[in-house]
């Protein structure tokens, strides 16, 4: 689950946010940075997208997302392709495509940047699913580095006290593996900087996305999608709360003369799960040419969706919280409230829901989500099926008549 | 949908095409009156073939097709029909067509060529909600002609051999590719046609049932697109649901006289 950074990002011309190409310099300067570690004398840790990486920037580690980069493969349309490789190196094509795409690439630095750099670590954190855990593993042996796995008990019901001791266990544990791999010490209180800039950047990303909450939204969800990158991948660091101030002045600017993603915004809906990657540009326009504008999603907001658990004042304590209870990670009641919740937040008229082939953990359980948003809030739903990076399990002619026909059940019922 | 009922709306000419991936079909109403319908097969050339399905029923029913105020193309090659007035998706024409058949349907059931899809209609007849199956073909009527090839029968003839079913085999519900294999190794067992092909029925009967449950049944139920034809799948569909399900008169043209309905509606508003 992740964003790329190299897509065109789906709004007009005229409605581009301004913000867009520094966003891109950023984002390049990142990758070139990671690439050229090794010539810097510094390492690279390939770390899980829900993934604790305040302890790595502390460390001065280079954090590299594996499925920021599915995500970029997907936009640029690699991922059918590196998914047909994966399946000839044996790999199901049932599996996560991200997972899929990730491992084909790595043998033949292959993918729109030419392969990630070379990690000299793997962390990994089963808080967003469990094809995590196998997939760093062969990436493990691939690459013969050690690899921490961070394991984080589903909370069903509640995260007990027992969980909690449990995880931040491992928490030391993880900061002991990175002293031993970068052979240095954890300074503690570059920890609590990294710390504090993390739970400034996800306050900063949640009042950016919180701005949709206008009419008409000043943004949409498929532009969240692009900007999220940051959030993802440089949680911890200044550059993060430099940019997202800059993002949020402008879409304040745009919220005060009314200036709306989509024009007119006659719909608002909300968008679960990830997005198609390969399909957003064409999704956005067919959406948009409805006057419908996703005004918020479920997925970008896992990003700052438990700031509520964090604690700058004691950091280190509050991850274990933090990291276990974000939203693939609780139970289908929590999540459905919480969509519940959106709904009413962002004034939504109805929902799309993307089952999405690769993500079982997302897709699973959304019939009981629909289900208790038809009963609780009363509006419709829309499934489509579909994948975030394969694009042979997307099928244009069916997702074009079901989103018409939602489209016009939505216009009729406004008539 | 409301419908103007006025005596100038009475007398206008509207036509609706539904291209399906298998046939098409042409509709003509003069008013709330239904005029003609027909069917031919879709083949390769989708503008075409919605061209000659609207001219063979033109010239059978004497009409000047310049005389026609407003034509809606449906169906899955609904945006190739150039000279259509404009393109509505085939869940919002099956919703009109039924309606017009029968005022009071609250429940479709369409099972076309390459999709079969339930939709849920409030009290005044608008879609409440809708389901279609997913990518594969299974429970389609697709999926009946590469079974009726496979057990080499005549698909007009299924619903008669069903009929003579003593013990109905069990075929997965879920892919067509696999169905069609456990078919002929039901065939290489020797197996009975009769409980090969009402397996079949109750295999799409159990797919669609499952759609249905996701939408809610509501009642009274109809059935339309050309597989409402076979009576043994209508069957079928009965005893999984335990629910009264009533075939469209004009099931195959159904989504065409929608689309025709939505056509009179928009020149009479």
């Amino acid at each position: 689950m992740n964003s790329p950074d190299s897509s065109t990002p789906p709004e007009t011309d005229n409605r581009k946010l301004q913000s867009v190409k520094k966003m891109k310099a950023i984002m390049t300067d990142y990758y070139v940075e990671a690439k050229t570690a090794a010539q810097a004398g510094r390492q690279v840790a390939w770390i899980t997208s829900g993934g604790p990486v305040e302890p790595l920037i502390a460390m001065d580690i280079i954090p590299v997302y594996p499925e920021n980069h599915g995500a970029m493969i997907g936009a640029s349309k690699m991922g059918d392709d590196l998914c047909a490789k994966a399946a000839e190196m044996g790999y199901s094509d049932d599996l996560c495509a991200y997972a899929r795409a990730d491992i084909a690439c790595a043998p033949i630095d292959g993918g729109p940047i030419g392969g990630l750099p070379k990690p000299d670590m793997l962390v990994c954190c089963n808080n967003i699913c469990g094809t995590v855990l196998k997939w760093y593993e062969v990436q493990a042996r691939y690459f013969n580095v050690p690899l921490f796995i961070l394991d984080t008990p589903c909370c069903h019901t509640r995260f007990s006290d027992q969980a909690r001791r449990y995880v931040r266990g491992q928490l030391d544990e993880y900061i002991q593996f990175l002293e031993t791999v970068a052979g240095r010490g954890m300074n503690h209180d570059r920890l609590t900087d990294a710390g504090r800039l993390s739970i400034a950047g996800q306050r900063l990303w949640q009042a950016v996305l919180d701005t949709t909450a206008n009419r008409p939204a000043p943004m949409s969800a498929f532009d969240a999608f692009f900007h999220l990158a940051l959030i993802v991948t440089l949680r911890g660091k200044q550059v993060v709360v430099d940019y997202y101030t800059e993002l949020l002045a402008e879409l304040n600017a745009r919220v005060a003369v009314g200036i709306g993603a989509v024009a007119p915004e006659r719909f608002r809906l909300l968008w679960d799960n990830l997005p198609i990657w390969h399909r957003t540009k064409w999704l956005s326009q067919k959406f948009a040419a409805r006057q419908a504008c996703l005004v918020a999603d479920t997925y970008t907001s896992a990003w700052c969706g438990t700031l509520k658990y964090l604690d700058e004042s004691d950091f280190l304590n509050s991850m274990a919280d933090g990291y276990t209870r974000i939203y693939l990670n609780i139970g289908i009641d929590q999540m459905a409230e919480s969509v519940i919740q959106m709904i009413d937040k962002y004034h939504i008229d109805a929902m799309v829901l993307h089952s999405n082939r690769s993500c079982k953990p997302y897709s699973f359980g959304q019939y009981d989500i629909e289900r208790a948003v038809r009963k609780k809030c009363g509006i419709p739903t829309l499934m489509i099926e579909a994948d975030m990076a394969d694009g042979r399990n997307f099928s244009e002619s069916q997702i074009d008549t079901r989103i018409d026909a939602f489209m016009e059940l939505l216009e009729a019922g406004q008539s | 949908m409301t419908i103007a009922t006025d005596k100038a709306t009475m007398l206008i000419l509207a036509a609706g095409i539904d291209v399906g991936s298998i046939s098409t079909k042409a509709a003509i109403v003069r008013g709330l009156r239904l005029l003609g319908t027909h069917v031919i097969s879709t083949g390769y050339n989708t503008e075409q073939a919605a061209q000659r399905a609207l001219a063979i029923l033109t010239t059978r029913l004497s009409i000047d097709p310049s005389a026609i105020r407003r034509i809606v193309a449906t169906g899955y090659g609904r945006k190739n029909v150039a000279f259509a007035h404009n393109a509505v998706t085939e869940i919002t024409c099956h919703a009109a067509g039924a309606r017009f058949q029968d005022n009071h349907v609250r429940f479709i059931i369409d099972i076309g060529g390459q999709d079969s899809k339930v939709i849920a209609l409030d009290a005044d007849g608008r879609v409440a909600d809708f389901a279609m199956n997913d990518k594969c073909a299974a429970g389609t009527g697709r999926f009946l002609e590469v079974m009726a090839r496979a057990l080499e029968v005549d698909l007009d003839a299924f619903a008669k051999l069903a009929m003579t079913a003593d013990q109905p085999a069990a075929i997965s519900s879920l892919c067509t590719v696999f169905a069609e294999s456990e078919v002929i190794s039901l065939i290489a067992r020797g197996e009975k046609r009769g409980n090969i092909i009402a397996g079949i029925h109750q295999s799409i009967a159990a797919r669609v049932t499952a759609l249905a449950g996701r939408v809610g049944w509501t009642e009274p139920i109809m059935m339309t697109g050309g597989v409402a034809c076979n009576m043994g799948v209508v069957r079928a569909l009965e005893q999984a649901s335990g629910k009264s399900i009533r075939p469209a008169p004009l099931a195959q043209a159904n989504g065409a006289i929608g689309a025709a309905i939505i056509a009179l509606n928009a020149v009479g508003r």
